[in-house]
């Protein structure tokens, strides 16, 4: 685990889209606090028949499926044992990090009376047969470990760092209004780099085991995302009301969280000019269609366990959102069985945005479009709500784009160029 | 691509399976529920009903300082005359709605909580903030813990419990037997005591099934033959006499499968005594630590090689 495998991204940090994702930041928050003023009911179309609206929807269930990409990573290098892939784990986690942090984030401006919360603290209030009170602990849980998973990086920084920009701003601040640079503020700035320091090795040693109850803890509460809606039998339709619903979403987290690895990294290839990681990216794409086919055949024998067969192919509203996302799971997968396709980065980014697309499209079949609490009943997100929604989720895109750009994420350029000129005479298409 | 790793994988992708398995099949043998009919509840009968909505009102006087229930506006009704709330909501526990199918047939019906044998939203609540009172049956809610996730809702097949999405300090709200109000003072829940027609009893579970059942017996024809609640659900407390079909009324068809059961079998196959979590870690932090140690030694290698070549990757 060489800390020498990452490097920062150097570009500047004001560039045009970062003033495009800040304000649609600074809407979604502006609109947050109306939702504390006056009400959930002022921004949001939920009603007592669908309590849960796209927040929970998109931010959690699919939001944290979407961040899956550290746990996915995790389990290659560390349990598969494949640890040339050790290079793109940090970005992994930074995205996972965003994206629980945020889960987190939109289940607090979703929950109505979020003060109560600390009754989750409380052994007396605890209610193990709710698969809520098991999400909740464990995405706190999780966060956290995802943080500590981050730290080697804020530390490596830390410990390197000259705190020029400090320095800088101090020496500004000191001019403009007069304020003398706190006493001693160097031999301070010393001491943290020293704790750094000093933390860092003995991080690393424990890192290990932090890593595998990262690995646990998605393995537990993506589960559970699934029993969540065990309850509702009389309201999910029966194509996804099923005991297998855990068994689904974990398996689901697990393809979704690959396929984001694959986008993530061309994305970022193509949007910071690097090369694209072809051969990693193959490799991974290599696992997605081993996790699909069991996920496809667990679906398609449940339902004929359940008689539901005919219900699936009838072509009614619920049947042709249950043929979609089965058909954009089962398609994306089909292309990466061609080794070919494999290679091309084209294809690959191609078969995984739609294997990602059928996962999140049955997240939301289980939790928005299968979900009929009976008559008189309808939802669709305000416009107030989905704001608040890509709010978040630009928030989330630009705390990425900074935290590459000043702490040593991305896969080292040396390292990769190692990497591609020993399967040079590959032919690779883009 | 390493064939034992794969196989270590698949056997832990399979042992989530078997687990899922397992909890089916015993679903069915251990836990079963008991319904306890010395509960307290209520048997509404719609043929009795005059639709006077004087149990509407009981309830929010008797009710108001224990739930903040406000009166309702009408759209029509510019000067506040009359208390017209469309459907249970934030500000009313109980409602009387009439269904009229022809100037011949028609019903009233009254909703509010059914009180469940085994209530969806006391399994869900992440909190406890839903209870169920062991003695009387009575289904409350707490809301200095709860914390408005709002599962409940999902949860009730009944559509029961409602939420103040109009307050940023919202609560929900749903009958609680009069629990703290009107049953303390007087021994009767506050609609029954209103009611001027004798439309709603209040009783033990037994005595009210009892009572169903002499009705039933007692005028052939009158009545669909059918006491919805007995079953339900696993059974609720609050029971329902009707001479139209009950989906008529609104009440949904159900069968006697307990949604709560269903899930929390499968919860607890899972995570009984916490084995299979701390298993799984347990495993893999064998797994994990061993591949550490293959590369840490490939790595020492490495860098004494990096070394001789005087690399220059600091980090
Ligand atoms: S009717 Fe609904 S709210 Fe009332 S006890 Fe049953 S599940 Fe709970
Ligand atoms: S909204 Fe309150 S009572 Fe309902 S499940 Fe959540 S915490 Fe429990
Ligand atoms: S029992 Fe009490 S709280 Fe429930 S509907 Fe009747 S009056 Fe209202």
């Amino acid at each position: 685990m060489g800390h020498d495998e990452f490097q920062k991204h150097e570009a500047k940090i004001l560039t045009p889209s970062f003033i495009v994702l800040l304000t649609l930041t600074v809407i979604g928050f502006a609109l947050i606090a109306v939702r504390f003023i006056w009400g959930l009911g002022a921004v949001t179309n939920m009603s007592d028949g669908y309590p849960w609206g796209i927040w929970i929807t998109y931010d959690v269930a699919v939001g944290t499926a979407i961040a899956c990409g550290g746990y996915g990573m995790a389990i290659l290098i560390y349990i598969r044992n494949k640890m040339h892939y050790h290079p793109m784990i940090r970005s992994a986690i930074l995205t996972s990090m965003f994206g629980y942090g945020l889960a987190g984030f939109s289940v607090m401006v979703d929950v109505g009376r979020p003060w109560n919360s600390y009754n989750f603290f409380i052994p007396s209030k605890w209610q193990a047969n709710s698969a809520m009170f098991e999400v909740a602990l464990c995405v706190m849980a999780y966060t956290t470990v995802l943080l500590l998973e981050f730290l080697p990086a804020v530390l490596i920084t830390l410990e390197k760092t000259e705190w020029k920009t400090l320095q800088r701003f101090m020496d500004m601040l000191h001019k403009r209004t007069g304020i003398n640079r706190p006493e001693r503020m160097d031999e301070r700035l010393e001491s943290v780099k020293e704790l750094a320091a000093w933390l860092k090795p003995r991080l690393d040693k424990v890192l290990i085991f932090v890593i595998v109850l990262g690995i646990t803890l998605p393995t537990m509460h993506q589960s559970s995302l699934g029993s969540l809606l065990l309850i509702a039998s009389t309201k999910l339709h029966p194509l996804w009301h099923t005991g297998f619903l855990p068994l689904l979403f974990l398996i689901n987290c697990m393809f979704i969280g690959y396929s984001i690895a694959i986008l993530e990294s061309v994305i970022s290839s193509y949007a910071f000019k690097r090369p694209f990681e072809t051969k990693e990216l193959s490799g991974i794409a290599n696992i997605i269609p081993w996790l699909t086919v069991i996920w496809l055949t667990v679906v398609i024998g449940d339902l004929t366990w359940r008689g539901q067969l005919g219900t699936a192919l009838s072509f009614d509203f619920y049947s042709r959102f249950f043929l979609l996302d089965f058909g954009l799971v089962a398609g994306g997968s089909l292309l990466l069985f061609s080794g070919r396709k494999r290679e091309s980065v084209r294809w690959l980014f191609v078969s995984a945005a739609m294997i990602v697309l059928g996962g999140a499209l049955y997240r939301f079949n289980v939790y928005l479009i299968g979900f009929n609490p009976g008559k008189g009943w309808h939802y669709f997100p305000a416009l107030a709500e989905l704001l608040i929604t890509v709010g978040i989720v630009a928030f989330e895109i630009l705390g990425y784009q900074v935290l590459v750009k000043i702490l040593p994420v991305l896969p080292k350029l040396h390292t990769r160029q190692q990497l591609d000129a020993k399967k040079h005479d590959d032919p690779v298409t883009v | 691509m390493g064939k034992p790793s794969r196989r270590q994988f698949f056997k832990i992708m399979g042992a989530t399976g078997a687990a899922l398995l397992a909890g089916r099949g015993r679903a069915s043998a251990s836990e079963a529920h008991l319904v306890n009919n010395e509960t307290i509840g209520m048997l509404y009968d719609a043929t009795k009903c005059v639709g006077c909505k004087a149990c509407m009102s009981a309830c929010k006087r008797v009710n108001s300082d224990y739930g903040s229930l406000s009166y309702e506006q009408a759209k029509f009704d510019k000067d506040g005359l009359w208390d017209a709330p469309q459907d249970l909501s934030g500000s009313t526990r109980t409602l009387i709605k009439l269904f009229k199918e022809s100037e011949k047939s028609w019903s009233y019906v009254k909703y509010s909580c059914m009180h469940c044998q085994k209530p969806s939203c006391v399994s869900v609540c992440p909190v406890s903030a839903m209870t169920r009172d062991k003695i009387t049956g009575t289904v409350d809610y707490n809301k200095d813990t709860c914390i408005g996730c709002r599962y409940c809702q999902i949860a009730c097949a009944f559509n029961i419990p409602k939420f103040q999405w109009d307050k940023a300090i919202p609560q929900i709200v749903k009958c609680d037997m009069c629990k703290n109000t009107n049953l303390v003072k007087k021994g009767i829940t506050g609609c029954a005591e209103a009611c001027p027609t004798g439309a709603i009893m209040f009783g033990k579970r037994k005595e009210l099934l009892a009572e169903a059942q002499k009705r039933l017996q007692e005028n052939p024809g009158k009545y669909v033959n059918h006491i919805y609640g007995e079953k339900e659900v696993g059974g609720t407390n609050h029971l329902y006499l009707s001479a139209m079909p009950f989906n008529k009324l609104g009440l949904p068809i159900l069968t006697e499968d307990v949604p709560a059961e269903f899930s929390e079998k499968i919860q607890h196959t899972i995570y009984k005594g916490f084995i299979a979590p701390v298993a799984l870690y347990g495993t893999l932090c064998f797994v994990a630590l061993k591949n550490m140690k293959g590369h840490e030694s490939k790595d020492k290698k490495n860098s004494t090689e990096d070394a001789k070549e005087g690399s220059d990757h600091g980090a």
